[in-house]
């Protein structure tokens, strides 16, 4: 906010003043320094805490990247982002078992006359994991569903909006709208009760440093690292992705430079949907297929996009993963009952507000 | 600087839009019919049917009228009514009421008693509601103010989330900590004010004499507000920030002030909640009840006018509980169960079809400041009819 000279000094003023001493230590890296600290200590004195934190922090990474991509390219905050990660979930199990809640609550029925798990030895279980190769094949295939639907929603809703140069808020409340939308869809096909993609038992694995991590985990772990990196070639290394950067920076620039905005625009709804769907599955198999949960995910998923500074890829995957481990260990130390793990989300979003509102690594692409 | 023409078509008086009233005979023609059907003919139990819908109808307007204050007049943006309104109801009920005792009740407070300040004036139902209700206010202000500071001061969306934010945050508190106000028990019997005055029968006409009280105490404040010297700065803020800041005006104190103003509105409007409820439990207090279907009410009304905000609670809130009553018809199963979802569906659809097709609302809000430039402009060029003496469009330019 540009400040206007001419007018008295306020409370707000002096407030700002104030805070640029403390700002001095803290964005010239000292914020990090702590951070980094922070996650020292855990490592030595929590293992087993920060492991669940790095497996939930990548998939809100995962989360997180799409987030900040579409709050870069398209300016606004989309408040669907949770809820399409459930939507992304539910989907998979569509395309896995065929399920669907029946004419009566608790009473399934089928619809798919044909799933993944009738492809042969889908479900056989691979190695120490719980789950067989159909899984692979339902995120993959759920993941271009849901660009899909993204891409779509984009067409039918912002789009239009876009055309009528309405305001950024205006956008939210729209993609707010489209939560509530999303959200009662889920409920209304597959009904309130939390699901599970299988019920095999969960193998553990013996890690170094006395810590063990589920098999499954360990997947989580590998999926989110995996497509990480393929995002990350797809904006940096190709002329698509230098375009998407190029629009977070400046659209008008970047329309000017003959960049076709609206394909740009399209592809980001499309990366952000498969990763959406990729962090919805992984969650899934994390925890469980829940419809409640998508909107208290915007917490954390926004906490860490602008930890890491909005519109920058890399500075939202290292949010994820902080935000996932503070979450995780902060929840070790007894004070709080596990109900609050959204809450030191919250926490932590206040406090990056307030000390370093541009995020960790700012927000450059 | 060069203006572009004024768009002329707003000037003109446009054909009086039908789709309002004709909304709101729907609402209410259904609202008396269906209830008249399924009690057979019985106007008294239409009545109180009717009167407890409207009772309900008034609390909610006023919150619909909290957020016109900070969305539609200052574009302060806030998706946690929840927080402010859960602050408000729950501070109301642990002053009102006396303090915990037996097993299964624990919560802090309870001053109902210590507040029967002037006995001669039968205080204790009266007393320690305006107690409550000033103590609600004041709380979900200085949650606000608390906000922007650290939100409201960097971008409008950054409040949005932190709004949801507060609004989890005490969410959870509550289910947690059952020392606080009894955890998912809830808090029952919170004492209602003036039980004294009438019948217990006839309380209902009492209290929904209060609730409208004060809704149209809330309105008048609310527009006396806005036609002051602040509200026209409000306004401008809402229509040009940039050009009310260029004019002097500090846009950050203006947008917390308003912001705080909406938050008490609706902390009140919490209080006012837990006095017409009775029994506050954590399950009503969802993202979904008390944020989504007044942000619905407000866009369906028409954001910026306190006229739309009641509107929009009337006709939503008379839609919602028309489908509550379609619940109980025979319906084949699938439908019947699914119903709670559905009606969720047909919400959030609505929120962004009227974003596409009527952004305005029901009752449109015309622009009142800016709109003087554009009038003054409209009388420097020449008419349509070309008899004017005007100068021409020499003076659009400066």
């Amino acid at each position: 906010m540009a400040t206007v000279e001419a007018r008295p000094r306020t409370w707000g003023d002096r407030f700002v003043d104030a805070r640029r001493v403390t700002d001095g230590f803290l964005s010239g890296g000292g914020l990090l320094l702590l951070i980094l600290l922070f996650l020292v200590w855990a490592v030595i004195d929590r293992r087993d805490a920060v492991v669940i934190g790095v497996v939930e922090g990548s998939i809100l990474a995962l989360g997180a990247v799409g987030l900040t991509l579409i709050y870069g390219v398209l300016k606004f905050a989309h408040f669907a982002h949770g809820d399409s990660m459930m939507l992304s979930a539910y989907c998979a199990f569509l395309l896995l078992s065929g399920v669907v809640t029946g004419s009566r609550p608790g009473v399934d029925s089928e619809i798919l006359p044909v799933t993944i798990s009738d492809l042969p030895a889908a479900t056989n279980e691979i190695w120490k994991f719980s789950f067989g190769y159909g899984l692979l094949v339902a995120m993959a295939l759920s993941a271009l569903v849901t660009a899909g639907i993204l891409v779509l929603l984009d067409r039918l809703v912002y789009r239009r909006l876009r055309q009528r140069n309405s305001g950024i808020v205006i956008f939210s409340i729209a993609s707010l709208g489209l939560a509530i939308a999303i959200r009662s869809l889920v409920l209304i096909v597959w009904g309130p009760t939390p699901r599970k993609y299988t019920t095999a038992v969960r193998e553990h694995i013996d890690l170094p440093f006395d810590t063990t991590i589920l098999a499954d985990q360990l997947f989580i772990l590998a999926a989110a690292i995996t497509v990480t990196v393929l995002a990350y070639i797809l904006l940096f290394r190709t002329k698509l992705g230098k375009a998407m950067r190029a629009m977070a920076d400046n659209p008008e620039l970047a329309r000017i430079s003959g960049i076709k905005t609206e394909l740009v625009i399209m592809l980001t709804w499309a990366l952000g949907g498969g990763l959406v769907a990729v962090a919805g599955v992984l969650l899934a198999l994390q925890a469980q297929l829940d419809p409640q949960l998508g909107f208290v995910l915007l917490l954390p998923l926004f906490a860490a996009a602008i930890l890491g500074g909005v519109g920058n890829p890399q500075g939202a995957f290292f949010g994820g993963m902080i935000v996932g481990v503070v979450q995780a260990v902060v929840v070790t130390f007894g004070f709080l009952s596990p109900g609050y793990k959204f809450s030191v989300a919250f926490v932590i979003l206040i406090l990056i507000l307030l000390i370093r509102p541009r995020g960790l690594f700012g927000t450059r692409l | 600087m060069t203006f572009t023409v004024p768009r002329l078509a707003e000037f003109r008086a446009k054909p009086a839009s039908l789709i309002a009233p004709a909304t709101i005979a729907l609402v209410t023609v259904l609202l008396i019919a269906i209830p008249y059907e399924r009690s057979n003919g019985d106007t008294s139990g239409v009545i109180s049917f009717l009167v407890s819908f409207l009772t309900f109808v008034a609390i909610y307007a006023i919150f619909v009228l909290g957020l016109n204050v900070q969305w539609g007049y200052s574009g302060v943006f806030n998706f946690g009514v929840l927080g402010f309104f859960m602050l408000g109801a729950y501070t109301a009920a642990i002053v009102t009421k006396e303090p915990a005792s037996g097993n299964f009740t624990d919560y802090v407070g309870g001053f109902g008693g210590d507040l029967d300040l002037l006995p001669w004036l039968s205080s204790e139902q009266w007393l320690p509601h305006l107690v409550g209700l000033a103590a609600a206010a004041a709380l979900a202000g200085i949650l606000a103010l608390l906000l922007s500071v650290t939100a409201l001061r960097l971008r409008d969306d950054y409040l949005a989330i932190a709004t949801i934010g507060v609004a989890e945050v005490l969410r959870r508190v509550v289910i947690e900590e059952t020392w606080l106000v009894n955890g998912t028990r809830g808090l029952t019997g919170v004492p209602r004010p003036l039980t004294g005055l009438v019948d217990s029968g006839d309380y209902k006409y009492l209290l929904l004499a209060i609730c409208v009280g004060f809704l149209a105490l809330t309105y008048f404040l609310i527009e006396r507000a806005i036609r002051s010297p602040w509200g026209r700065v409000l306004m401008a803020l809402r229509e040009d920030e940039m050009a009310t800041e260029a004019g002097g005006k500090n846009v950050f104190a203006f947008k917390t002030q308003s912001f705080m103003m909406g938050a008490a509105i609706m902390g009140a409007g919490g209080a006012i909640y837990a006095y017409a409820a009775s029994s506050l439990t954590p399950e009503v207090f969802t993202h979904f009840f008390a944020t989504f279907l007044f942000w619905a009410m407000l866009i369906l009304g028409g954001s910026g006018n306190s006229r739309g905000a009641i509107v929009g609670a009337y006709v939503l809130w008379g839609f919602w509980t028309i489908t509550l009553e379609f619940q109980s018809y025979d319906l084949p199963d699938i439908l019947q169960t699914r119903m709670p979802y559905i009606r969720e569906l047909v919400l959030g659809g609505l929120i962004v079809a009227v974003l596409l097709l009527r952004p305005s609302g029901l009752i449109p809000q015309r622009r009142q400041v800016s709109i003087w430039v554009e009038r003054r402009l409209r009388r420097r060029l020449p008419a349509p009819g070309g008899s004017s003496s005007a100068s021409g469009p020499r003076g659009l330019t400066q």
